[in-house]
């Protein structure tokens, strides 16, 4: 049997002045720790959420992303035709060629530049993404150098409110809409005419094509058939697997979010061991006594390793807690975050999220501080004999 | 038909103890031998350094004699090992300090608690028996109030609630009242005596006040290690 909870309880209360530090520590890693997970969160879900899984991208082999490649109007016209493209109710191919352009604007309230993406967009390329959708303004008119913006691009660059203008090559286009893209990568880009873009920027060629095949089974059998094409020379694969995989951008956040993670939880994990050493040298005739009454070695060191898990889960009960109000203060003001984006170097729009599973995590996390910070003074509390704990002053 | 002789309780024979302290050893008890019957209350008394406290240890199971043997109830405690000790300690002894030495943490009640919390006793009769145990030394009503809000003689009673509260049959005390005023120590003193006299307990004190020796049944005296007599 084990020594009441609320022995460690109190202990971790009453000796307050001196955890309190120790918790305020541990609180501190774990909000960071928790922020950067709801950011590369918040990037994972932009990316993971894009796309339709009936839908097929083409880029050209060996690109990267849609906005370095490179796809030829006789490629386009071969592609058309096939048999395996869905037709919709005016027995046109739901296909749609679209230009991928990089266009550099203002920040909102900040110096320089940022880049971010100009999509040249087909109406058939609108019906194959429901969930962009108006919420404000109205759609471009072809031809009349109009563009509407992503809502959450309009927060973070200058000149992107309704009636403001974009530099897009030798032109000026108008922003006359904002569209919602319900946190896919749509939320990052700008959309106007794919054939007007062609014409602004003077471009024979298309950046990739988005089609929707009849079927799963024609979906399958024209993905193999493009990549089996030597003369196409494309690549094809689902709207969904090329997005995820763009979620790629999450990982300096994440490598961020581990280097710091490692090098703060080392310092919390000797913060926690330098209190419950502290707390272990104040008690030693305590662990004395309660030896005499016949709690073992075992039982002793159990119950100062619960006593600096307590301790440290505290800090990771209220780091947590800390998060999720940076959260809640972010979710208030309506602030969104951008992140470079590796490949295109556009800016890509992401909100971040504190859910109740990375407050757990966070938690469990901080625990793992204390139990590794306290097993060597819980290890020293249970080494002395009973007679010389007994004897200590 | 004659009665059976008493068997005693605890059985020391030729027991010593040295210390190792770099190239010196200190011999605190040299060869002791003594007999303790069941009731008895002995005092043991002796100039400070002569091996009070270590004999008491050793009686009690928590330190190990260098020779000899130690039996307490006819179990040979030095043979046994370190974790044979911690039960046989929670079940067959109480131990009294000089500095009543509570949990700060926690309530009288839970202090007078923790020794059964290592028995298979269930929550009610745990609460029962430290009842019981407080009501025998006066502080039934006291028993929700933390060590810091106790007397010195509150603190020391608490200790020996304690001490008896699983029942065993050796009671050891090491200076229990060297921190009490006179009228606590006396409190102390006829609480030991009385459960010597009523509930047959055994209680080995140690003491350097005449007085407090006056309450026990048999004073031994201890000069450098080893007993000098053993009267009566
Ligand atoms: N851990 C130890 N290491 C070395 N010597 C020790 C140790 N513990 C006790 N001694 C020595 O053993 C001898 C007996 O000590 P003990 O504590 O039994 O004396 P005591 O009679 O209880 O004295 P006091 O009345 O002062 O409490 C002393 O000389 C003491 O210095
Ligand atoms: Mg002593």
């Amino acid at each position: 049997m084990a020594l009441p909870l609320r022995y460690n309880v109190r202990n971790v209360l009453v000796r307050w002045r001196t955890t309190a530090f120790t918790v305020l520590g541990i609180a501190a890693v774990v909000t960071v720790f928790v922020l950067l997970r709801g950011m590369a969160r918040g990037i994972e879900r932009s990316s993971g959420n894009t796309g339709d899984p009936r839908n097929i991208l083409v880029v050209r082999k060996g690109s990267q992303a849609e906005s370095g490649s490179l796809v030829t109007r006789d490629q386009f016209r071969t592609l058309q035709y096939f048999e395996e493209i869905a037709r919709n109710e005016k027995n046109e191919p739901v296909i749609s060629a679209e230009l991928v352009m990089i266009v550099s604007a203002p920040r909102r309230g900040a110096a320089g530049e940022a880049n971010t993406l100009l999509r040249g967009v087909t109406p058939r390329g609108m019906e194959l993404r429901p969930q962009v959708t108006l919420k404000e303004g109205r759609w471009f008119t072809p031809g009349k150098r109009e563009v509407v913006v992503a809502q959450r691009l309009a927060s973070r660059f200058a000149g992107f409110e309704l009636g403001g203008t974009i530099k897009a090559g030798p032109d000026r286009l108008t922003v006359v809409g904002h569209f919602d893209a319900a946190g896919s990568a749509f939320d990052s880009e700008a959309w106007m005419d794919a054939d007007e873009c062609r014409s602004i920027f003077d471009r024979d060629m298309y950046s990739s094509i988005l089609l929707r095949p009849r079927d799963e089974a024609a979906l399958t059998n024209l993905v193999a058939r493009i990549q089996a094409d030597k003369r196409l020379s494309l690549r094809a694969e689902r709207e969904v697997d090329y997005y995820a995989k763009q979620t790629m951008t999450a990982m300096p956040i994440k490598i961020l979010a581990g280097i710091l993670g490692v090098a703060m939880s080392i310092g919390a994990v000797f913060a926690a061991m330098n209190t419950m050493y502290a707390s272990v040298a104040a008690r030693t005739r305590e662990v004395g006594t309660l030896r005499v009454l016949g709690f073992s070695r075992f039982a002793i060191v159990l119950s100062f390793l619960i006593e600096g898990t307590f301790l440290a889960m505290l800090g990771g009960l209220l780091g947590s807690l800390l998060a999720w109000s940076v959260y809640a203060v972010v979710l208030l003001r309506g602030i969104n975050f951008g992140t470079m984006d590796f490949q295109s170097f556009a800016e890509t729009v992401f909100q971040f999220r504190v859910t109740p599973d990375l407050m757990l995590l966070g938690v469990l996390f901080s625990a793992a501080i204390g139990f590794v910070g306290s097993l060597l003074p819980a290890l020293r509390a249970a080494q002395l004999p009973v007679i010389s704990a007994l004897k200590s002053l | 038909m004659a009665a059976p002789p008493p068997v005693s309780i605890v059985v020391v024979r030729d027991l010593s103890k040295i210390y190792r302290q770099g190239d010196i050893n200190v011999t605190a008890l040299n060869s002791v031998s003594l007999d303790i019957a069941p009731g008895e209350f002995v005092v043991l008394m002796g100039p400070s350094g002569s091996g009070k406290s270590t004999l008491l240890h050793i009686i009690a199971g928590i330190d190990q004699p260098t020779s000899g043997s130690a039996k307490v109830q006819g179990i040979d405690i030095a043979r046994l090992n370190q974790s044979q000790l911690a039960d046989w300690r929670n079940q067959n002894v109480g131990f009294v300090f000089q500095s009543f030495n509570l949990i700060p943490v926690l309530t009288a009640a839970e202090n007078v608690e923790l020794p059964l919390l290592l028995t298979n006793l269930s929550r009610k009769e745990r609460r029962l028996q430290t009842q019981t145990a407080l009501e025998l030394v006066g502080l039934a009503d006291r028993g929700h109030h933390r060590p810091d809000q106790l007397s010195g003689g509150q603190q020391q009673r608490a200790a020996i609630a304690r001490a008896l509260v699983t029942d065993p049959a050796l009671i050891v005390a090491d200076e229990p009242t060297g921190n009490l005023d006179a009228k606590s120590a006396a409190d102390v003193l006829e609480i030991l005596q009385s459960l010597t006299r009523t509930a047959g307990k055994t209680v080995v004190m140690v003491t350097h006040d005449p007085k407090s020796a006056a309450y026990g049944s048999r004073s031994l005296h201890l000069e450098k290690g080893e007993l000098v007599n053993d009267a009566k």
